[in-house]
This record gives structure tokens, sequence and C-alpha cells, in this order.
């Protein structure tokens, strides 16, 4: 297929997923299941490189600080804004292209492949709709709550290394992050997450739902709905970023 | 009634339907049987609307199927009931949310009563004491039957089935045959089963198409079934050497 009719099959798919649900009550039942699939399973992954994260940046911007003239309270400020502006939602994003992108996109093609995307069409019910727009809007509600998550949990990273390694006191850190902060940032990484949430559930859904083929073709769906999410994630990054922060 | 009209489909130059045509009467099971590789699935996911043709037309009643779009369709398939060659089970549910499916999607039926219905279902299909378990938890031909159950549970007006006994024993075989021909008379429906059962045939073929690579080769009813004279369709219904003996 070429590019363009890819992207007209995805849209058109994605038109038949926003369409009108069979039932509220279903949607909320399934959005709920996704929240705890997709969101609540996805804690542990963020907390632990968010921690791991937040603790090396301070390390390294320590070690980059030479200059006795630069005061230690850099450090605190450098970590906070990396984390907002990049590696909370863009890093966290890529990170969770991979977890979430490759299960939803291998879920979906296993459903092709055993028929039973075929099985719900036959009923009547627009298995679009029923399969996939769950899995976008719990992703909508719950990444950026992974976002602020992150964001937390870095930063509470580097005050453990600070503390336990005695990179600067832990005063000038705290100071550091609360200087010259704009609350501007967190509605400028929350914004993004909302579209990468929007992209890595929908390109994957694309990639799963039009499997054809067997389980060869379930794992190949699976890596190219990373690899192109991947991709789109950096690519709103540039757009967002050149259009929020002017 | 279904009605498929002069159907093509080929599959890279290879013709799998060569202008099918034939009558599926409502009240009546009506047999396609063939030859593995014949083309069976394939004209009844045809009618299913899941293959596109690529020529003919197909007509549930007085509407024309094939030249519906995706909506009106689905008011179509909201009356059908589809039994998969593999079942097709949604492997994160358990055998009761299975059955419960189509009951949650399209009735406002109280928790209760859709339990009720859904255990009737398993109850006639002979699948009981299974409620919790996961498909993947089911033997081959509990899952046909968990998915025969399923098919059944909205009382559909048409039912298609794709080999609704491979991969049973001749004794569940015939109770789910007989369970397909009772429900057809009782509820009046259209009923399209696929099978190269010849026990299902000589049971319930009130009305069977014989399909011979793609081409409709042989209609007739059971009782005809074993005097035609059509080398192809003797050859696949005399095929043991049990019913060759019978014969002579
Ligand atoms: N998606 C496809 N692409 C290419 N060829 C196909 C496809 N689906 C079916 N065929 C071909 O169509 C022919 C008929 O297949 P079909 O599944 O209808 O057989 P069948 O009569 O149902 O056989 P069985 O009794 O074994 O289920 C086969 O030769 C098969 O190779
Ligand atoms: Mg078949």
């Amino acid at each position: 297929m070429s590019l363009l009719t890819q992207i007209g099959v995805y849209f058109l798919l994605m038109k038949r997923a926003f369409s009108q649900p069979e039932k509220f009550s279903i949607l909320y039942r399934q959005t709920m299941r996704e929240i705890e699939k997709t969101g609540i399973n996805s804690f542990p992954i963020v907390v632990v490189i968010s921690l791991f994260v937040g603790a090396v940046i301070t390390i390294q911007t320590n070690f980059n600080i030479e200059n006795p003239l630069l005061p230690k309270y850099l450090v605190g400020v450098t970590v906070r804004d990396s984390l907002l502006l990049e590696f909370s939602s863009t890093m966290v994003a890529l990170i969770l292209a991979g977890k979430v992108g490759s299960s939803i996109a291998s879920e979906l093609g296993m459903m092709r492949i055993t028929e039973q995307i075929d099985a719900l069409e036959v009923m009547g019910v627009n298995s679009a709709s029923y399969l996939i727009l769950p899995k976008v809007i719990a992703a909508v509600l719950f990444f950026p709550i992974l976002c602020l998550l992150s964001i937390m949990v870095g930063i509470a990273g580097g005050y453990f290394s600070c503390v336990l390694a005695d990179i600067i006191p832990p005063s000038e850190y705290i100071y550091g992050i609360q200087y010259a902060f704009y609350p501007y940032y967190i509605g400028y990484a929350l914004t993004k997450m909302v579209f990468y949430a929007i992209i890595i559930t929908s390109v994957s859904s694309y990639f799963g739902y039009y499997v054809k083929g067997g389980a060869v073709e379930v794992g190949k769906s699976s890596t190219r709905a990373v690899v192109q999410s991947s991709i789109l994630i950096l690519l709103a990054n540039l757009i967002l970023t050149r259009t929020i922060l002017q | 009634m279904i009605e498929v009209k002069n159907l093509f489909k080929s599959y890279d130059g290879e013709f799998v339907l060569n202008d099918v045509s034939a009558r599926f009467e409502q009240g009546k099971c009506n047999l396609i049987i063939g030859r593995s590789g014949s083309g069976k699935t394939v004209l009844l996911k045809s009618i299913a609307g899941l293959i596109e043709v690529d020529e003919g037309e197909i007509w549930y009643d007085d509407q024309k199927f094939s030249h519906l779009n995706t909506t009106s369709r689905q008011k179509i398939r909201k009356e059908m009931g589809v039994l998969f060659q593999g079942a097709a089970l949604f492997d994160s549910l358990t055998v009761e949310e299975n059955v419960l499916f189509p009951l949650d999607m399209f009735t406002g039926q109280q928790r209760k009563e859709k339990l009720d219905r859904a255990n009737f279902c398993l109850e006639r299909v002979k699948v009981t004491g299974s409620n919790d378990l996961f498909p993947a938890e089911l033997s081959g031909g509990m899952k046909k039957r968990v998915a025969i159950a399923r098919a059944i549970t909205l009382n559909p007006r048409y039912l298609l089935c794709d080999e609704p006994n491979s991969g049973l024993d001749p004794e569940t075989g015939i109770v789910i045959d007989n369970l397909i021909s009772s429900l057809t008379e009782e509820f009046n429906m259209t009923t399209i089963v696929n099978s190269h059962d010849m026990n299902s045939v000589l049971e319930i073929g009130d009305n069977v198409i014989f399909i011979y690579k793609g081409c409709k080769c042989w209609e007739g009813s059971r009782k005809e079934i074993l005097q035609t004279d059509n080398e192809a369709l003797n050859n696949f219904v005399f095929a043991t050497n049990m019913a060759k003996q019978i014969k002579n």
C-alpha cells in the first residue's frame, strides 16, 4: 500500500472509531478496563525510569557546572525544566509507545487473525468503535497523569541523589526547583502528552486492526506500530514545540 | 430468505467462487457441502459480507445486502447469528461473558434476565458448569458449542454456520445438528450450514447445495442426493468404504 493510501485508510478507520458508540455503558466499562490495562499497569515503568533519570540529570548537571560563579541551585532548575519540557512528555511517550503501542497492535492483530473482529462485525457491532475508541479515551485521560507522575518522581529522584550522594545541598536543590518556575510549562507538557496519547493508540490500533496473515504478521505489525508512532511523536514534538513555545 | 446471484470471487486470478447462484429458503436448513478447499467458507463469508465479492448480488429478503453501506449492513447483521469455522470466541472474555455479549450490546434487559438467557443457550448446546472458563481452557468442540450458543442468543433471523460439528464426536455432532434444525423450525430462521459431513447432510439437509471447485454443481434435497448420477457428488457422498458398500 502506498503511503497516501495508508493515511487514507487510517483516517477512515478513525472516522469509524469515533462514530457514536452502540451503548455508553459499554464504552464506559471498556474505557475503565483500558485505563487499568494501559494506564495503571504503566505506573511502575514510568516511576522507575523517571526516578533514575531525575537522579542522573542531577549528577550530570552538577558535573557540568564547574564554574564556581554559577550558583549550585541551577542544578535544580535544570532538572525541573528538562523533565517538564522534554523528558516527562516526549521521552515517557516514547517509552509508552513501546509498551502500550506494541500491546495494542498485537492484541488487535491477534483478534483480527482469529476472526474475533469479524465476529464483532457480523453481530452488527462497530468493531472499530468498540475496540479502538476506549483505548484512545483511556490514554487521553491517563497519559497526562503519567506525565505528572513522571515529573514528580523525577524531581524526587534528583532530590534523593542530592541527599544520598551528596551532589549539592538539598536545600539548594529545592530552591532551584522553585526558582523562576513557569506553571505554563506544565500545561505545555500535558498538551503534548494528549497529542502523544492519540498518536500512540490510534496508530497502533491501525496497524493491529489491518493485520493479514498469521503470527509472524502480528509480530511485524506490532514492531511497525512502535516505530511509526515513535517517529510521529518526534514529529509532533517538533511541531507542537514550535507552535506552543513561542 | 437469502439469495445470492452470480457470485464471482477470485484470489490471484484463480476463481474461488465461479458464478454461484442459490436461494436459501426461510424455515429450512440449507446445507452447502463440498470438499475441503472448494470454497464453502469463502461463500459463507461473502454472504455475511466479510469478503467483498468481485461480482454478483446478495439479497436478504427484499434488501440488496451487497450494495448497502456499512451502517445499513449493521442493521441486518443484528439479526444475524454467525458461527465461524474457528469458533472466534472473544478470548479475553469467559464463556458466560461471550454468550452475554450480544445481550449486553443490544438489549436493555436486567442482568438476571440476561444471565438466564445465556445459561439457557449454553444448556441447549450442552455446555454447563464451564461458565467461568476462558476460551483457551476449553476443548475444540466446546469452543464450537459455546460459539453456537453465542450465535443464537438473540434468536437471529438468519443463522450462518461454518462446519458446526467438525471436531465433535458423532453423538454430539448430531445433537448440534438437531439443535440447529429445531431452532430453524421453531423460529422460522433462514439457516445456512457449511458441512462436509454426510451425517449432517442426511440428518438435516432440507436443501443441499454441492460446491465443486467454486462452482455450484448440484442442488437438491437429502433424499435425492443418494440417487444422483453427478460424478463429483457421487465421489463425495460415497467416499468411504462403508458408504460404498451400503450403496452396492
Ligand atoms: N484470503 C485468501 N487469499 C487467497 N486464497 C484464499 C483466501 N481465502 C481462501 N482462499 C482459497 O479459496 C479456496 C477455498 O477456500 P475455503 O476456505 O472457502 O474452503 P472450504 O471449502 O471452506 O474448505 P474447508 O472445508 O477445508 O474449510 C482455497 O483454495 C483457498 O486457498
Ligand atoms: Mg471452510
